[in-house]
Parts: structure tokens; sequence; C-alpha cells
């Protein structure tokens, strides 16, 4: 045991522990609040890099650290940390995702006035993920989890005066709930079926083959339980509405939730107790598997589907996490574990890039959201521009430079050997064209053409924030060195089994399947929209070319296909009615019946204090007069004459010597 | 006349008598005190004379009680004057016709 395995606690602690002493600075203190979370962040970012090196001694390695939290009777509640190749990659990534975020925020941040508040709640939401990682129990898991879900609260709600920031807060921590309910209850039953919590426990942990085989059948059911929090967290159809709403948080929050954060946990949870989801597999095929695959591909269609036809530049970035998400769940779903991670890797990078960018444009053009407003951005900022374009190549799977395309390419991969069904091919076929559809409709109406609204002031960011910016982009391109089917080294070091060079698998059928893809997917979209934007034939400047062509389609998606609306209508509305009948009941039902046991008490109160009044009290009155006029008698004898009394006695004497005599 | 235990209670019963009437009708305080000392006194005369007449005349168990019951009349006798002299400053008066405070 190393000093990092040992310690690996202290990687979710520093930045959790920074974040409680930002809470107590001053709200003058900026420079030193950003300050320290950055120091935090860089604390995070070197202790997991030092915990990736560990991890780099042998293929497969694990190192788990439990300790006993608390003991009940004879019971303990063992809890730990677990270091392997999944968990240390996730650090990786989390910490450095996580300090380019922050350091952007310093420069977007600058106006508020919440700025050390601002810090603390992203330092506590980092930490609270970077402790999802480590974790070695699902319950300790589960208390990170629901961190993370406080931490999004506060964080999307930053901007407390706006009614719908507090409303999307409000709306994501519900959401997230319903699923975490689900959750708990896998928690519970597996606690109840093998007896510990414990992911990894020298082979008696609940992941382990003992722990599995006690499991039996109902490790199918609890899967799908704990597969209810992922659902809830990664946005995952039906539960994803709040992702996009998420957007009203300011944007590094956007980009952190999104990118490295809270999105992330829910993939991260499958792909950690993965051995419960493929227990008992036949060909690969367990049934909640299954249900992740058809969940997955469900989201990532629709997902991509409604995000064609957003005007907001954070939306349509939501709505491709959502979308991207999906895949990754299709492809933990068929089996394709590491290539899953690995989209979550790399598509951490590139989403905080991308979301880091549009927060970019929003700062240059003074919080406009709307990317019909927009245009001809490109000559403004340049920078901006470069690193959104490299965003989004990564993003739609451009392949061969960009980090996204090959692991996308991968997941097509897995996908397409999946022996239960070819349908989920198929359709993430599709939803390929379609995010290279609308990241090309986005970066057109946002960077090229002409300035439409009153943007010409528009400027390129400080540097405080390109740098990040910049990193990140060089982050895609970079990270995909390690992701070519060439040499499959991140792959290989998921799955535990080194990498082998060999230049001639680089291209692979699916290569030129996904070039194409996309390709078309850039395509249709520069047709459609090169000219969105302008006055056209018969088709006014500010209506969309899709929106001119297929307005009922359009205006479906644009309104998130009415799920939303359809929530309202059902969900929503049954709870509001089931709280009025409540109401209604404790109102007249159960208050009525309060009411009359209270009365009935009442009643039988008045009857006591007549009872006590004419019965006990009268009697008691009566006999005080009684012996008060017997006293009165008696006193009446007393003369207060000695040689009376005297007199009685004698006589009294008299009489007792009589009455001895006569007996005698 | 040989002296009998029965002449001996007749006087007794004589200066009893004496002493209860004297107590019960005397309006003084000093009187009605005299009369009780009167009473005792036949009763020290009882005690003598049933020892003197009893089986066992030698021992002086009588004159023992006698003296016993002598002395705690003179003690009596101490603080009934006593207290006569403290309702006589009370009151100014001996009559105890007009000490009539316990009057029911």
């Amino acid at each position: 045991m190393s000093w990092i395995t040992i310690n690996l606690w202290l990687i979710p602690a520093v930045p959790v522990a920074i974040s409680l002493g930002i809470l107590s600075l001053a709200k003058s203190r900026r420079k030193s609040a950003a300050g320290l979370a950055v120091i935090g962040q860089v604390i995070a970012l070197v202790l997991s890099i030092a915990a990736f090196l560990e991890t780099l001694q042998a293929p497969g390695f694990r190192a788990v650290q439990n300790f006993t939290w608390f003991t009940f009777g004879d019971t303990e509640l063992r809890i730990g940390w677990v270091l392997d190749p999944l968990a240390a990659a996730m650090l990786v990534m989390i910490a450095l995702v996580g300090l380019c975020i922050f350091i952007f925020s310093v420069g977007y941040m600058a106006d508020d006035k919440n700025f050390t508040r601002f810090f603390a709640y992203l330092s506590f939401f980092s930490g609270a993920m970077l402790g999802v990682v480590i974790a070695n129990s699902l319950l300790l898991l589960f208390v990170f989890w629901e961190l993370v879900g406080l931490a999004s609260y506060l964080l999307i709600g930053f901007w407390i005066g706006r009614p719908s920031a507090a409303a999307a807060a409000k709306k994501a921590f519900i959401t997230t709930r319903i699923g975490d309910m689900g959750f708990f209850l896998g928690i519970l039953w597996l606690y109840h079926s093998s007896g510990t919590l414990l992911f990894y426990d020298d082979g008696n942990g609940c992941l382990e083959s003992a722990g599995l085989a006690m499991l039996g059948a109902s490790a199918t059911f609890i899967a799908l339980l704990i597969f209810c929090g992922a659902i809830g967290k990664s946005g995952q159809f039906p539960l994803h509405v709040w992702l996009p709403d998420a957007m009203e948080g300011p944007t590094p929050v956007s980009a952190l939730i999104h990118a490295a954060t809270m999105v992330a946990a829910g993939v991260f949870l499958v792909a950690r107790v993965y051995p419960l989801f493929s227990f008992g597999a036949i060909h690969g095929v367990t049934p909640s598997l299954t249900v992740v695959v058809w969940i997955g591909v469900t989201t990532a269609l629709m997902a991509a589907l409604i995000a064609i036809a957003q005007a907001d530049i954070k939306r349509i970035l939501a709505y491709s996490t959502v979308s991207q998400l999906g895949l990754m769940m299709v492809s933990l779903g068929v089996g394709g574990v590491a290539a899953g991670i690995m989209h979550l890797l790399a598509h951490g990078f590139f989403k905080a890039l991308l979301f880091l960018g549009a927060g970019s444009v929003i700062h240059g053009c003074h919080h406009e959201q709307d990317i019909r407003k927009m245009g001809g951005l490109r000559r403004l900022m340049p920078v901006t521009f470069l690193t959104y374009a490299v965003g989004m190549m990564a993003l739609s799977g451009v392949p061969l430079f960009f980090s996204g395309g090959w692991t996308k390419e991968e997941i097509l991969h897995s996908t397409a050997h999946w022996p239960k069904s070819h349908v989920p091919h198929y359709l993430l076929l599709a939803g390929v064209v379609l995010t290279a559809l609308y990241m090309t409709r986005q970066i057109i109406y946002v960077f090229f053409g002409k300035s439409r609204a009153a943007f010409e002031h528009a400027h390129e960011s400080p540097s405080v924030m390109t740098t990040p910016l910049v990193v990140l982009a060089l982050c895609a391109i970079v990270f995909s060195v390690v992701l070519t089917p060439a040499w499959p080294w991140l792959h290989g070091y998921l799955g535990g089994e080194p990498a082998q060079f060999d230049i001639t698998r680089l291209i692979q059928p699916m290569f030129f399947v996904s070039l194409m893809l996309v390709a078309a997917g850039i395509g249709i979209g520069v047709l459609l929209y090169h000219r969105a934007g302008v006055q056209d034939r018969n088709r006014p400047a500010e209506t969309d070319p899709l929106e001119y062509m297929q307005p009922g389609l359009f205006r479906f998606l644009e309104n998130k296909m009415w799920l939303d609306e359809l929530y309202d209508r059902t969900v929503i509305a049954f709870a509001a009615i089931s709280a009025r009948v409540s109401d209604w009941m404790d109102r007249y039902v159960w208050d009525g019946l309060v009411r009359a046991l209270g009365s009935l008490g009442q009643l039988f109160g008045i009857f006591t204090r007549d009872v006590d009044e004419r019965g006990i009290n009268a009697g008691v009155d009566e006999t005080m007069t009684g012996t008060r006029g017997l006293g009165r008698v008696i006193s009446s004898w007393h003369s207060g004459q000695i040689q009376t009394y005297l007199g009685v006695v004698a006589i009294g004497m008299l009489a007792l010597l009589l009455l001895y005599a006569w007996l005698v | 006349m040989t002296p009998t235990l029965q002449i001996f209670l007749i006087v007794s019963a004589a200066l009893f008598c004496v002493g209860l009437l004297a107590a019960l009708s005397r309006r003084h305080a000093i009187f009605i005190l005299i009369g009780i000392e009167m009473m005792l006194a036949a009763a020290n005369l009882n005690f003598i004379a049933f020892w003197r007449f009893s089986p066992e005349p030698h021992q002086p168990t009588g004159v023992m009680v006698a003296i016993f019951s002598i002395a705690i009349a003179a003690a009596e006798a101490a603080v009934g004057l006593a207290l006569v002299i403290s309702v006589y400053r009370h009151y100014r008066t001996t009559n105890v016709d007009q000490f009539d405070q316990l009057k029911g």
C-alpha cells in the first residue's frame, strides 16, 4: 500500500474543506476565495495524477482501503475507498476539467456580487464528485451522490433572484430525487440480500463473485433500481427534463454539471456496479442491460432531435449532453464498458470546452443567449471560435484528430455486435448524423454570416477565460492519441490488459461509416443553414430554415416534444390533485375525527365538572355546614366557668362510683 | 376505742366532701385551691390508712407514696398560687365567676 492509496480520501476532502473555508471568508475577499478554490483544485489534480500513476504499476491494478464506520449491535457498517483504473481515469478528468472551469469562472463571474459563495459551491461540487468516484461502498457513494445533488441545486439556483433559476434548481433536485428513491431502494435490497455494501472486500464485496452468488435472481431488480438513480442523475429519458432547465445556472456551472461532475455520476455508477448488471449474462445480454440499452437509445435519439430546434446556445448543448449520455448508456448496455467510459472522459473535455466557449460567447455578447440574434462572431472572437470549432468537431465525431470521433466509433462498433437486436445500432447511426447536423447549425448561426443584432461591440474574452478554452481544446485533441484502435491504450488500461501498437487496425470499416455519417450531417447542416438568418426568397430572416420547411415538426421539436407539458398535465397534475385531495382529507376527514374526539373529551369534561360542582362539592359543603352547626351547639355548652367544669367532673366521678357499686 | 380502717375512711371521705364542696361553691380562687388541697389530703389519709391496715405494715411503702404525694401537692399549690396571682394581675379580681374567656 502506497501513500496515495491510503490517503486517497484527501482528494475529495481538500476541495470540500476549502469550500468550507471560503464560506467563512468575508464577501469582499474575492481574490482569496478564487485563489483558494483554484489551489484546492490544483491539489486535487496533483493527488489524482499521483493516484493515476499508481494504477499504472500493473494491468488491472486495484487497491482497496476499508474501515469500520460504526457498529450497531454486532453489525459493523464498513465503508472505504477504492483505487482502480476506472476511478483514477475519472479522478484526473474531473480534477483537470474542474480546474479549467474554475479558472474560467474567475473571468466569467468577475462582476457577480456573490463571487466568494460561487467558488465555495464550485469547490464543494467538485469535491463531492471526486468522492463519488473513489467510494468503495454503495452507501458512501450514495452520500457523495446526494452531496453532488445538493451542490447542483445550490449552483443551478445560484442567481436566487431569478424565479426561473429557483424553479430550475427545484426541478433538478426533485427530478433527480425521484430516481434516487429507486437507487436507495436498490441499496436497501442489496444490503438485505448480500449483507454488505462494499464493492470490493477481499472476495466478500457485493461486486465480487461470492457476493454476487448470494444475490441470485434479485441482481436484475437491484441493478434496475440502481439504474433509476443513474437515469435521474444522468438525465436519461424519462427523467431528462431537469437537465436543459439547469441552464439557468451560471455557464461555468453548466459546464461543470454537463462535463465533469453531475451527469457523469450516473454513467460512472452503472460502470462501477457493472458486475451487478452483467451477472448471469448469456452472450453478454441480461434483462437489466437490455433496459439500459433501450433507455439510452431513446434518450440519445430524442435529445438529438430536440437539439435541432432549440434557439438557446446553452440549451442546444444541454440536449447534446443528454444525447451523448444516452450514447454512453447504450455502450454500457451492450457490453462496451470501456468504450462508454472513454466516451465519458472524452465528452468531459469537449463538452466543458463547448460550454465554456458558449460562456465566452455569452460574456462577449453581454448575456445574450439566443443564437438567432448572434452571427459573425468568427472575426470578433477568434480564439473562442477556433476552440469552439474543435469542440464541435469532437462532439460531432469527426474522425482521426478529435477524441470524440474515436470513442464514438468504438461505441458504434460495440453496438453493431450486440446479439439481441441491430435496431439500437442503426438508431445511433442516425443519432450521429443528427449530432453533426445540430452542431453545424449552431456554429453557423453563432459564428458565420453577418452580425444580426447589435453585437458589433462583441469582444473577445480576457485571457483568464480563453486560456482554459485553449487547454481544453488541446486536451480534446491530444486525448485522442490514447483512444485510437491502433494503440488502444485507454481501452486496455480500463479493461486491465496491456495495449499493443498495430497501425493496421487504425482504419476499420466503422471508420468510414462514421466518416460518411458525420460528413452527411455536416453537409446537410451547411446546405440547410448556410443562408440562415438571412432573408431568403419567401422566408423572413428570423425564421429557421427547418421551421420554414416543416413548421409542424419544428414546433414539435422546439417545444421539446411537449414532454414538459405532458408531465405538467399528468405527473404534476396528478401530484397537485393528490395534494389537494390529501389537503381536503386532512382538513375535513382527519381534522373532523380529531375534532370529534376532542369534543367527546370536552363533553366528558363538562359532565365531570357538573358532578364535581353539584355532587361532590355540594356534599362537602353540606357536611361542613352540619359540622359547623354541631360545633356551635357543643361550644354553647362551655360556660367558661371553672366550677361548672369541676362540678361536672365530680358528678361524673360519682356516677362512676355508683356504676362500680352497682356492678360489684 | 381501737382505731379501725372504717373510721379512717369515714374521716377521709368527710374531708374529701368538705374539700369538694369548698372547690365547687366558693367564689374566691384561693379558697378553691384550699378545697383542692383538702381533697388531696383526704387521698393521702386514705393511702396511709390502707397501708397501716395492710397485711405488711412494716415496710414504709404507704408513707413513701404519701410523702411523694405531699411533695407534688406542694408543687401544684405553688403553680396554682402563681396562676392566681397572674390571673389577678390581668383581671384585677380573683372571683372565678368573672373568668369566662373559655366560654364557647
